[in-house]
């Protein structure tokens, strides 16, 4: 998409001192894919929360410190990517998706 | 009830989508996904300001219900196939809300949004125009809601299902991990209450796990569905998931939602509440 920009969203406006974000980009060759859906599981592998891309490819979660799993789902595509997240900090993970 | 008269695959809409008598309703937690694309000839109702009253914490009344479908152009005849995103969350709120005030045909959309997403099947931006009709509805059938005392008697005697994620029941967050955390309502379960996230229930697609999976799920869970049984989340819209997996898919009776849910519970005063991975005594208590 024309005008994405590179890097991860701004954390303006959030209380960092009490959040564990996770956040990052879907990409499938080198473009943003907007609309893919990125589910997080926790350490166990059990379903957390789920949220759509926007049109630029980001996506945003507020989990707890600890390890996680990203699944990224669109169609034809399923990525897993693992993440480890800390309170205070954002964890930006980049989503290279093929097919 | 059965799989077959509560819910539809994506063939089925396609075969039906210009029946006259068939109305898709689409219903999301982000309502404005619906202005960007949905299926052709599916109206649109918004689980919040169609479906909340403005003020006080409830549903909009049995007046206000009737002219809402009303306006969308929906008959009390009519064959309503509800479908959203977040694997049919609002979707599963939205059909429970129809049968609470007593729509007799209404069915989900399997998989919902993502599922016909994923399968690359055609949205539309043109919004349908539907000719205004007048909706009768009855009053509430409250068999299928419960109410915080009904949750407190509960406690210790009857099933209490708790279906947010494992983080949520143990404390450890106070709503799903996509929103912000800052609410200042106590964290923790409802003592007693069996861990069963909604989301065990659903393939990664969205759609309903087969019968026999759901009937091992509860089983392998503890819960005895001889037993009345409440479900519960945050807002009532996960716990209507469970609900329409035990009340439509299983065939189970004696299932109400909370809609109330963790929100209210976690907010009220002098209210036992259990911390951590374990169900815990009636009296709850630090894990």
């Amino acid at each position: 998409m024309c005008g994405a920009v590179a890097g991860g969203l701004s954390i303006e406006g959030l209380d960092m001192s009490k959040e564990t974000v996770i956040q990052g980009q879907v990409s499938r060759d080198g473009q943003p894919v907007g609309g893919a859906y990125v589910r997080l599981l926790d350490g166990t592998g059990e379903f957390t929360a789920e949220v759509p891309t926007s049109a630029t490819g980001h996506f945003r979660f507020f989990a707890a410190p600890g390890s996680w799993t990203l699944r990224t789902l669109a169609p034809g595509a399923q990525v897993d990517r693992q993440v480890v997240a800390h309170l205070g900090q954002v964890a930006e993970v980049e989503v290279a998706i093929s097919a | 009830m059965s799989r077959t008269d509560s819910l539809v695959d994506a063939d089925w809409v396609v075969a039906h989508i210009d029946d006259p008598k068939v109305v898709l309703v689409e219903v999301d937690e982000d309502t404005a996904a619906y202005e960007i694309n949905h299926i052709r000839n599916a109206v649109r109702i918004d689980w919040q300001s169609d479906l909340q009253d403005p003020v006080r914490r409830d549903f909009v009344s049995q007046q206000q219900f009737e002219a809402l479908l009303s306006a969308k152009g929906i008959s009390n005849d009519d064959t309503v196939i509800i479908y959203g995103g977040n694997n049919n969350w609002f979707a599963s709120y939205a059909f429970w809300y129809f049968k609470l005030y007593g729509h007799q045909d209404v069915r989900l959309l399997d998989g919902g949004r993502k599922k016909w997403e994923l399968d690359a099947r055609d949205l539309v931006a043109e919004v349908p125009t539907r000719t205004a009709t007048t909706y009768k509805a009855s009053a509430q059938d409250t068999s299928i809601r419960a109410f915080r005392d009904d949750v407190l008697r509960a406690i210790g005697t009857q099933n209490l299902v708790d279906v947010r994620s494992p983080d949520e029941y143990a404390g450890r967050l106070l709503a799903p991990a996509h929103l912000p955390q800052e609410q200042s309502q106590r964290a923790g379960h409802i003592p007693t209450a069996a861990s069963v996230p909604w989301s065990k229930a659903a393939n990664d697609d969205g759609t309903f796990k087969s019968d026999d999976e759901l009937k091992a799920l509860y089983e392998g869970a503890g819960v005895d569905l001889g037993k009345d049984t409440i479900a519960y989340c945050r807002i009532g819209e996960r716990s209507a998931h469970t609900w329409f997996v035990l009340h439509e898919l299983l065939g189970v009776s004696n299932v109400t939602n909370y809609d109330g849910s963790w929100t209210e519970y976690g907010a009220l005063v002098g209210v036992p509440v259990q911390l951590g991975d374990i169900a815990g005594t009636p009296e709850g208590g630090a894990a």
